[in-house]
């Protein structure tokens, strides 16, 4: 009987030292997904280039890339006001499935209630020409004689797919004011959720961006006026700053 | 007692004559990163199963440079990738050794192991440069040879015996290991020489023409040319991704589409690189362009529609992106100073 007890306390022992996460520990980690939709459809690479859609001003338009950054993803405790920084970018690749994930690199975040928030591309600070090899390497860079730094996005495909097809090239980043002199606005923006994430352990966030927003609210987007070049526009890029900031909303969060 | 020193002895002599000897390392290959890489962009991919080493590299610039290759012995890589061609030649196609012309024109041969997206020829149907090596050693356009016999004539060759055991540990040659040595030597060809990168480094300074040339390359509203082909913060110029940049109305040759199965791929080819174009004229995967004259003429009115063509293609109605005669004029000198005269030269890539 004596050994039985402490066969079963040792397998008990053992099972709690081998269970995946101790609940002791007052640390947790994140990791982040990010699912792509038109309205509610998934955009994945295995239909990028095929699904067809139509925008809020009624224009049908495909997809020939879309690739976007998103940078500094902070956790505010809300009970602490403490916020877990995350110096890290994402570079998203809708061609690349490995590319949807992020899990940043420094990764321990006290158990707690917490609001997310990231940044649409660079902020003034990160968005230094030249500064990243990854991004240079994947020839992201946003051009000098319009401010440097980084595309925020680049959305390329036809509009008008059923009637006369056109060209649209919905690049967003820095905005130029001037041409001469050269004056240039910062264009990245701030975007947080009210919803409260409950990190009570190891944990994954599902962030949904819905490609539509680009082109409803509050700027109705018209392609037949803007579609390319967009770049040197400082209206388009204004509007676009302005539109995103209903493309995200937050998904499932799991405890893994 | 004697009969064991006698065994140790044979044990001994059959040990050093084994073809292979585990105690012999070859001596790794240092590649050299251009400074102009090291501040720009990420390391260059080097397979690990295939580490360049000094022996390795030797015996694949010996065979690059060797008619050994083809059939009957009249052509070698290097006879559609000339070095004083930036490792290209000057004909529309290459034509093989059996006077045939086959349908692309020879793509440069430099940065390849920059090539991020590690598909190679125009149409991406190299998944690595091992594989790239293969085909065309048996492509009845091109050395029209086979590897079987390839291998059993390097295999009585004088010197490549010897040569394959130092570079790999093993004289039984074969095809995995001839390509493994030309892919080691393709990777040491690095061109970062040019007037441009000696402008990056602050070591020279540009005209106000090319400089004027740089704007129109990088303005969106302009040539709009840096989304397929790199920026000052790429020195490599070229995305190494496949586009239909608008050359026909319809195919005859499907390029990327006919790899992948995918209509949505029909008329897309791999982006050159515009370094050294200087020297790899003509133009395009099929060589229609002589002049690089042309090919700027061409982006700016000759642009062809088609259900596939890249979205960033400009102005695509109006048949490109309508430069004046000063723009081209600028456009190109600032291409032309993408020109690396020391690789092209460079003892080290020459037979």
């Amino acid at each position: 009987m004596k050994q039985t007890l402490v066969l079963t306390f040792s397998l008990f022992v053992l099972l709690l030292g081998c269970s995946s996460e101790d609940s002791s520990n007052p640390n947790a980690s994140v990791d982040f997904t990010f699912t792509h939709t038109w309205d509610g459809a998934i955009i994945d690479q295995n239909n990028l280039t095929s699904i067809l859609v139509t925008n809020a001003n009624g224009e049908t338009l495909n997809f020939t890339r879309i690739r976007y950054l998103v940078s500094r993803f902070e956790l505010v405790n809300v009970d602490t006001g403490a916020t877990i920084t995350f110096n890290d970018y994402k570079f998203t690749d809708l061609a690349q499935p490995l590319s949807y994930n992020f899990t940043p690199a420094a990764n321990v975040i006290p158990r707690g209630s917490y609001r997310l928030k990231f940044i649409w591309g660079f902020n003034e600070e990160d968005n230094v020409d030249g500064a990243y090899p990854d991004l240079n390497s994947a020839s992201w860079n946003w051009p000098a004689p319009l401010g440097g730094g980084y595309h925020f996005l680049q959305m390329d495909g036809q509009y008008n797919i059923n009637s006369m097809p056109s060209n649209y090239n919905y690049h967003n980043g820095t905005a130029r004011l001037n041409d001469d002199p050269p004056t240039f606005e910062q264009n990245f923006r701030e975007i947080s959720f009210d919803e409260i994430i409950a990190i009570n352990g190891n944990s994954s966030i599902e962030v949904v961006m819905n490609f539509a927003e680009f082109f409803k609210n509050p700027h109705q987007w018209d392609l037949n006026v803007l579609d390319t070049p967009l770049m040197p526009n400082y209206m388009a890029q204004k509007m676009m700053q302005e539109n995103v900031a209903t493309v995200f909303s937050l998904g499932d969060i799991t405890q893994n | 007692m004697t009969r064991i020193i006698y065994i140790l002895i044979v044990a001994a002599f059959l040990w050093s004559c084994s073809k292979d000897d585990s105690s012999y390392e070859p001596i790794p290959y240092q590649l050299e990163i251009p400074e102009i890489f090291e501040n720009t962009i990420i390391p260059p991919i080097i397979p690990s199963n295939n580490p360049l080493t000094e022996e390795g590299v030797a015996l694949g610039k010996k065979l690059f440079f060797d008619p050994i290759l083809s059939n009957d012995n009249s052509m070698s890589c290097a006879s559609c990738h000339m070095p004083q061609k930036s490792f290209a030649d000057n004909l529309t196609t290459s034509v093989g050794i059996e006077g045939i012309s086959g349908p692309r024109n020879s793509m440069p041969l430099f940065n390849l192991a920059w090539n991020f997206n590690e598909r190679f020829n125009w149409d991406g149907s190299a998944l690595s440069l091992e594989s790239q090596a293969l085909e065309p050693v048996e492509n009845p356009l091109e050395l029209h040879s086979n590897w079987e016999e390839l291998v059993s004539r390097l295999q009585s060759h004088p010197e490549y015996p010897e040569m394959f055991r130092q570079a790999f540990n093993t004289s039984v040659i074969s095809a995995e290991l001839a390509t493994k040595a030309i892919a080691q030597f393709e990777r040491t060809l690095i061109s970062a020489n040019s007037k441009f990168d000696q402008y990056s480094l602050g070591l020279t300074e540009l005209t106000d023409q090319e400089l004027n040339g740089l704007d129109i390359f990088l303005r969106e509203d302009k040539g709009d040319c840096f989304h397929c082909h790199g920026n000052p913060n790429n020195p490599l110029w070229t995305d190494n991704n496949f586009h239909n940049n608008g050359l026909d109305q319809t195919f005859t040759d499907l390029g990327l589409g006919a790899v992948t199965g995918d209509p949505n791929d029909n008329g897309k080819f791999r982006t050159p690189t515009l370094r050294n174009l200087q020297y790899s004229a003509p133009y395009m995967h099929d060589g229609r362009f002589a002049t690089l004259d042309k090919v700027i003429d061409f982006y700016s009115e000759g642009l062809q529609n088609s259900p596939t063509i890249d979205p960033l293609m400009k102005n695509v109605d109006q048949g490109g992106v309508q430069l004046s005669d000063s723009d081209k004029a600028d456009l190109k000198a600032f291409l032309l100073t993408l020109s690396d005269p020391s690789f092209i030269t460079n003892p080290a890539f020459q037979n």
